[in-house]
């Protein structure tokens, strides 16, 4: 007789959700220029981590993925962008509540930490957020882990343990097979991400939100960086109209001295 | 469209719109019986998002709602600390002394508040009650029984490209019913027009609503011109005397100044620009000494209520309740419409209640809101905007009599003569009007304006400003009236461009810039523009308007 073993195969992802200033929103320096504005302004989900949830949402759909987390690192209000992740699919969330920005390296800390007690095979997030554009935290992850990193992926297929993704690179599409476990950054071309339906968001408000104090990790998460100064960019000069192309080459070459 | 299988959602209480209105009903819902299930949709991005207005608040309502609000972190922290009433000429202002103001216009024990600042701050505080507000959802359609009564909303869809078909990530719209729906869309609400007709509420010896056009920057000056708490207004110049209208300036908080304009759209030259009248104003000495060296942060517009209380249409229907604006409690006079549209919600919920456990009528909400305050409010302020019609002196100087000798109480009631879009006079019969260039310190053009509100729509949805008759610009208001809209869109939405192969003028119409004010709804004169809602979540970002 023959045993047959039936293996359970499971499979985890974790995404990377990071709460930002909406990018519709007009950004404002603070009148004292020690940042940007951010009381009364919307907040939303940092765009391509949208298309970092929506990957994992489609994972679980296609029933690659057995299980979809989503974590963010923040202010308490951070719960939002967790439950908007688990309107659009995302079985559960984790929130680390710190009261300090932190950067792309103390970020990275954190969720290694994060991910050596909840074990995924799979960290998505975005390639960048768009308020710091740091474009940072995926890489230092994934060294901090010692797994492969794909960034900018524009596709993405697993097969087998095989983690087939494409990146747009100026020369065209370049396609690149990893294996599992990976950190993967997502570009926007990678999907749409969906609406949320109003049925999936009364779901989501019943879906596990754990929150951890980041103190409690012991990680050193003091800036390496100090802010002087914000300041908003230079305005543009007026135009002037010229008389004719002659006027024009004068200008050009006496007053802007480009030719 | 019509096989797509819509899911369904149940609630007591359906109310559309998260303005003060909305709002204030669900909280004193909730209050009333929190066992009732009640959700709130909004079609802004966030709470908040789509609030415009002044404002200086009077609490009275608030003071109804929630008694104990002064303990807890509101956003209402500026007390109205000094206040005065000018007319403009182009280079000087005069001051009208304060004993000489109707009590109305007095605003001692108000406060200047953003009111988007206050939605926000309700919304949570409703939330924080049990009330469901779904925001970036639009009410796009009531849905009605076999025996016509209203029984809830359908959500707009989401995902459709230009030409109604689903992309990617299409999301039908849901039904969601309630034993009561409320609306609160605030002034000229696309469904709240709909039921005014379907249930012919401005029928019975009503005169015609009237509205107007708001504008509202926010400036911050330097700490040295600002006086935290000061309220000015003013009429008079850049109007012409026949034109309704003023300005508004409040010192609010962090050197805030926010500075408006409110313009009739009873107005009668197609060539006049309300947005260029408000950037003219801002050239008044006066107020150049204020801004100079001053950052504009903030822009808007919004349609408001004037009809007042001849206007006012029956605000009950069968299954459903008209409250706020969008049936129009706003007190002109006043120039406040935030207390009177809270108190009008606070009545509504109070009617629902008993409806709900008790049964009774809620044709009921007409006596409740005649035995209010808001009746004897707006009962009082009726004559004042009527008056307007004779042009702005003897209107003044009759105010003067009706509101400061008689208390409002003269025993006969000015009707409006016209609707708004009836009011406009032929482009050849006008004379044309040419604004000051945009000076980019004080002034700005309209792109740039929009730019400052957030605006956005998804792109490549269908367009939601509606032509009843497609050809009708072309054919009609082009010439008659050298299309207005270009004029009084404050968003640049409207433009005429000439097309090469009709060889005739056409109008583009720009609806990714639509600041949802609905001005073109309401002043087109052939009332041929529809204001449907957009995609949700679309439109602009307000935020400390």
């Amino acid at each position: 007789m023959k045993l047959v073993y039936f293996i359970e195969i499971q499979m985890k992802v974790l995404v990377a959700v990071k709460r930002v200033v909406d990018y519709k929103v007009q950004i404002r320096v603070k009148s004292d220029n020690s940042g940007v504005e951010t009381q009364n302004v919307k907040m939303s989900v940092n765009p391509p981590d949208e298309n970092a949830i929506e990957e994992a949402v489609k994972l679980k759909e296609q029933g690659i993925a057995t299980e979809t987390i989503a974590i963010s690192i923040g202010e308490d209000k951070c719960q939002d962008v967790l439950r908007t992740s688990m309107a659009m699919g995302i079985d559960r969330s984790i929130l680390v509540k710190s009261q300090n920005s932190l950067e792309p390296l103390a970020v990275a800390k954190t969720l290694k930490k994060i991910i050596e007690k909840e074990k995924p095979d799979l960290v998505l997030m975005g390639k960048q957020a768009i308020d710091d554009d740091s474009n940072q935290t995926g890489q230092i992850l994934s060294a901090l882990l010692n797994w492969p990193q794909g960034c900018f992926i524009s596709s993405l297929k697993i097969e087998d343990k095989k983690v087939l993704i494409s990146r747009e690179v100026d020369e065209g599409i370049e396609k690149l097979e990893t294996s599992l476990p990976a950190v993967l950054t997502c570009d926007l071309r990678l999907n749409t991400p969906r609406f949320a339906s109003l049925p999936n968001i009364m779901k989501a408000k019943k879906k596990p939100l754990e929150a951890i104090e980041i103190e409690t990790l012991d990680i050193d998460i003091e800036p390496k960086i100090k802010t002087l100064k914000v300041i908003d960019p230079p305005t543009r000069k007026a135009g002037v109209m010229v008389k004719d192309v002659k006027e024009l080459v004068q200008k050009l070459k006496n007053e802007a001295k480009v030719i | 469209m019509s096989e797509i299988q819509r899911e369904e959602m149940l609630y007591d209480v359906v109310i559309v719109g998260a303005g003060p209105a909305g709002l204030s009903s669900a909280i004193k819902l909730k209050q009333l019986n929190e066992e009732l299930s009640i959700c709130i949709l909004e079609k802004a991005s966030e709470v908040g998002a789509h609030v415009l207005s002044g404002n200086v608040f009077e609490t009275k309502a608030m003071d109804e709602l929630i008694p104990n609000w002064k303990e807890l972190e509101t956003p209402i922290n500026t007390k109205v600390t000094s206040e005065d009433f000018s007319f403009l000429t182009n280079k000087k202002s005069f001051k009208i002394p304060n004993f000489l103001l109707p009590k109305s216009l007095q605003n001692h024990g108000n406060y200047i508040i953003s009111l988007s600042n206050l939605c926000k701050w309700l919304g949570e505080f409703a939330e924080n009650l049990g009330i469901e507000i779904f925001p970036g959802f639009a009410a796009s359609k009531l849905i009605y029984n076999e025996s016509d009564e209203v029984i809830g909303v359908q959500t707009g869809d989401m995902g459709l490209d230009s030409e109604n078909k689903p992309k990617d990530n299409f999301e039908p719209g849901i039904n969601i019913k309630g034993k009561v729906t409320i609306l609160s869309e605030g002034c000229r609400g696309h469904l709240g027009k709909e039921v005014i007709k379907k249930f012919k509420l401005d029928d019975k010896n009503k005169s015609p609503q009237q509205y107007g056009i708001g504008f509202k920057e926010i400036w911050e000056v330097d700490h040295e011109k600002h006086q935290l708490g000061k309220v000015s207004h003013s009429v008079g110049w850049p109007l012409e005397s026949d034109t309704y209208g003023g300005s508004f300036c409040y010192h609010a908080e962090n050197n805030q100044i926010y500075l408006g304009y409110v313009i009739g759209l009873d107005y009668k030259n197609p060539y006049l620009s309300p947005y260029d009248e408000f950037q003219q104003f801002k050239t008044h000495p006066e107020i150049k000494k204020l801004l100079s060296g001053g950052k504009r942060i903030s822009y808007g517009a919004r349609a408001l209520i004037e009809g007042g209380l001849q206007s006012l249409p029956q605000m009950h229907m069968p299954g459903a309740l008209l409250i706020g604006c969008d049936a129009g409690t706003l007190n002109m006079p006043k120039i406040k419409g935030s207390h009177t549209a809270m108190k009008s919600g606070i009545i509504a919920a109070e009617v629902i209640n008993n409806h709900i456990k008790n049964n009774t009528d809620l044709s009921a909400y007409e006596t409740e809101f005649k035995n209010s305050w808001i009746y004897e409010e707006l009962n009082q302020a009726r004559n004042v905007k009527p008056s307007f019609r004779w042009g702005l002196v003897p209107a003044m100087i009759f105010t003067g009599i009706d509101q400061k000798i008689f208390g409002g109480k003269l025993p006969f009631t000015l009707e409006h003569k016209h609707a708004d879009h009836e009011s406009l006079l032929p482009a050849r019969d006008s004379k044309k009007i040419e604004y000051p260039k945009y000076d980019n310190e004080f002034t700005f053009d309209k792109p740039s304006s929009v730019y400052l509100s957030g605006t956005n729509h998804a792109e490549n949805q269908p367009c939601h400003l509606l032509l009843n008759d497609q050809n009708l610009s072309t054919t009609f208001t082009i010439e008659e009236y050298d299309e207005p809209a270009q004029r009084y869109c404050p968003a640049g939405v409207y433009e005429v461009e000439y097309d090469n192969e009709i060889q005739k003028n056409i109008l583009k119409i720009n609806s990714q810039n639509c600041i949802h004010c609905k001005t073109c709804d309401i002043k087109e004169p052939s009332q041929n523009i529809e204001w449907v809602t957009p995609e949700g979540g679309g439109g602009p970002i307000y935020s400390g308007t």
